[in-house]
């Protein structure tokens, strides 16, 4: 049976792992490669590398330290950050990454997402999307790494989701903006009516602070896997445990 | 002992080497197909499409050496289904070293790529699981499948039971990616290895 993902995701600045509260004040938590084999070590199914000052310093992520983690790494890993175009793609996928993920740049350029699923396969293309309740609905925001380049889109999250598929996205990482940082648990509600909108995984993003958290975001909305930080980064909450606490719960993890 | 990866142009070829470096292989990744003839063992990666991948083989004049290779030769994902006779992705004809068509997983269960660790069910031993247990992990990623045939050494089931690990003679193949499953994956690719040639 395919088990449900637990996957640390690894927010990078200047190649340090970095947390920040809702998205600003960034703590340094740790060296990438270290914490990268420290994951899987303890049983992590996937990490996720966003380099969250690529996008709004219009830079690409480097290649060079994606390769440093593909050498060392016996577990999948997505690249996120900056790649607007398919020759960033290339390099980061050539460097050993096992899915890109765009979120920003699909914004700014939806076409990028059927240009990287024809020529890579949407099975690694990854859209990551920042969705924040605004009251009313949930919307998309864009460059939400920098607090001070942070963008209202267009976009609700319900219509970007359909359109990103419709464009060839493999995989959806939906960031619940308004739970994140806070531990308070996942966005169940968005999640849920989210996920009835997939045809692909959906993986939930944002609020993870115990255990029953993963539970719950497993048996109430049906997502693919879940992503979290600084429960992980902060040693809140342990992999190996928690996997052993999602089995007592009758969830599908790997061993 | 030469180890060689056909460089078909897709992308994730340095994910393989790396894993055969931790097992302190150093391969020998080539896009010259008098030159992986030649190859003591071959990999045969592939992301992307069907349609995309067979095009990169044909351009590259590697799927007339694929067609008679004749040591071991390890199809890995898409590398494992241009190895059979046909994909419905883009209605593509194959290399047809071993006999069957990847057929389309969409509407058999889930969500579609078919994403992240599912189980392996041996139903024949084989060198090439030398070692691994029963019902263990492996990661996949693919929208396509092939159904099992007398050449699947485990099956892996996702709304449908589909060919998890081929081995027909000298060809092999790895529906999942080895390189990418932690301690299974790394004792699959080790046995690859160490197979009779």
């Amino acid at each position: 049976m395919l088990a449900r993902r637990i996957i640390p995701c690894l927010d990078v600045m200047d190649g340090k792992v970095v947390k920040g509260i809702g998205f600003a004040d960034h703590q340094v938590v740790g060296d990438a490669v270290e914490l990268a084999c420290r994951y899987s070590a303890e049983g992590a199914d996937e990490l996720v590398f966003y380099d969250i000052t690529a996008s709004p310093q219009r830079r690409r992520v480097d290649a060079a330290w994606v390769s440093q983690i593909a050498r060392e790494l016996d577990i999948p890993f997505t690249v996120a950050g900056g790649i607007g175009s398919l020759e960033d793609a290339q390099a980061i996928l050539a460097a050993g990454a096992d899915k890109i993920s765009v979120n920003s740049p699909a914004l700014a350029n939806s076409d990028l997402i059927n240009v990287l699923a024809r020529r890579f396969g949407s099975q690694c293309v990854v859209v990551g999307i920042d969705s924040f309740w605004d009251g009313q609905d949930w919307q998309v925001k864009a460059l939400t790494g920098d607090p001070s380049k942070m963008l209202n889109t267009n976009w609700k999250t319900r219509d970007w989701i359909k359109e990103v598929q419709s464009r060839g996205a493999g995989e959806i990482v939906l960031n619940c903006m308004n739970e994140d940082g806070r531990r308070a648990g996942y966005d169940l509600k968005q999640l849920h009516t989210m996920r009835k909108l997939c045809a692909v995984p959906l993986i939930a993003s944002g609020g993870a602070g115990c255990q029953q958290d993963f539970a719950n975001v497993f048996q109430k909305t049906g997502v693919a896997g879940a992503l979290a930080a600084s429960v992980f980064h902060k040693n809140i909450i342990a992999i190996a445990a928690l996997k052993s606490y999602l089995r007592e719960q009758n969830i599908e993890v790997r061993s | 002992m030469s180890l060689m990866i056909a460089d078909t142009g897709c992308a994730n070829l340095a994910s393989v080497r790396f894993a055969f470096a931790r097992l302190g292989v150093n391969a020998i990744i080539s896009s010259a197909p008098e030159e992986l003839a030649l190859a003591e063992r071959l990999v045969l990666p592939g992301v992307g499409s069907a349609n995309a991948g067979m095009q990169a083989l044909r351009t590259n004049g590697l799927d007339e050496m694929l067609g008679e290779f004749p040591r071991p030769l390890l199809g890995v994902c898409l590398g494992l289904q241009l190895l059979f006779d046909h994909s419905d992705e883009g209605d593509t004809d194959c290399l047809g070293r071993l006999h069957g068509a990847a057929e389309s997983l969409s509407g058999t269960a889930g969500p579609v790529p078919h994403m992240g660790w599912n189980t392996l069910n041996i139903c024949q031993m084989d060198p090439i699981l030398s070692g691994l247990e029963d019902r263990t992990y492996v990661y996949f990623v693919h929208s396509f499948a092939i159904k099992p045939s007398p050449d699947t050494l485990a099956v892996t089931t996702y709304g449908t039971n589909f060919s998890a690990i081929v081995r027909r003679d000298n060809i092999y193949g790895c529906q999942f990616h080895p390189e990418r499953s932690g301690k299974p994956g790394a004792l699959i690719l080790q046995n690859f290895l160490d197979v009779n040639p």
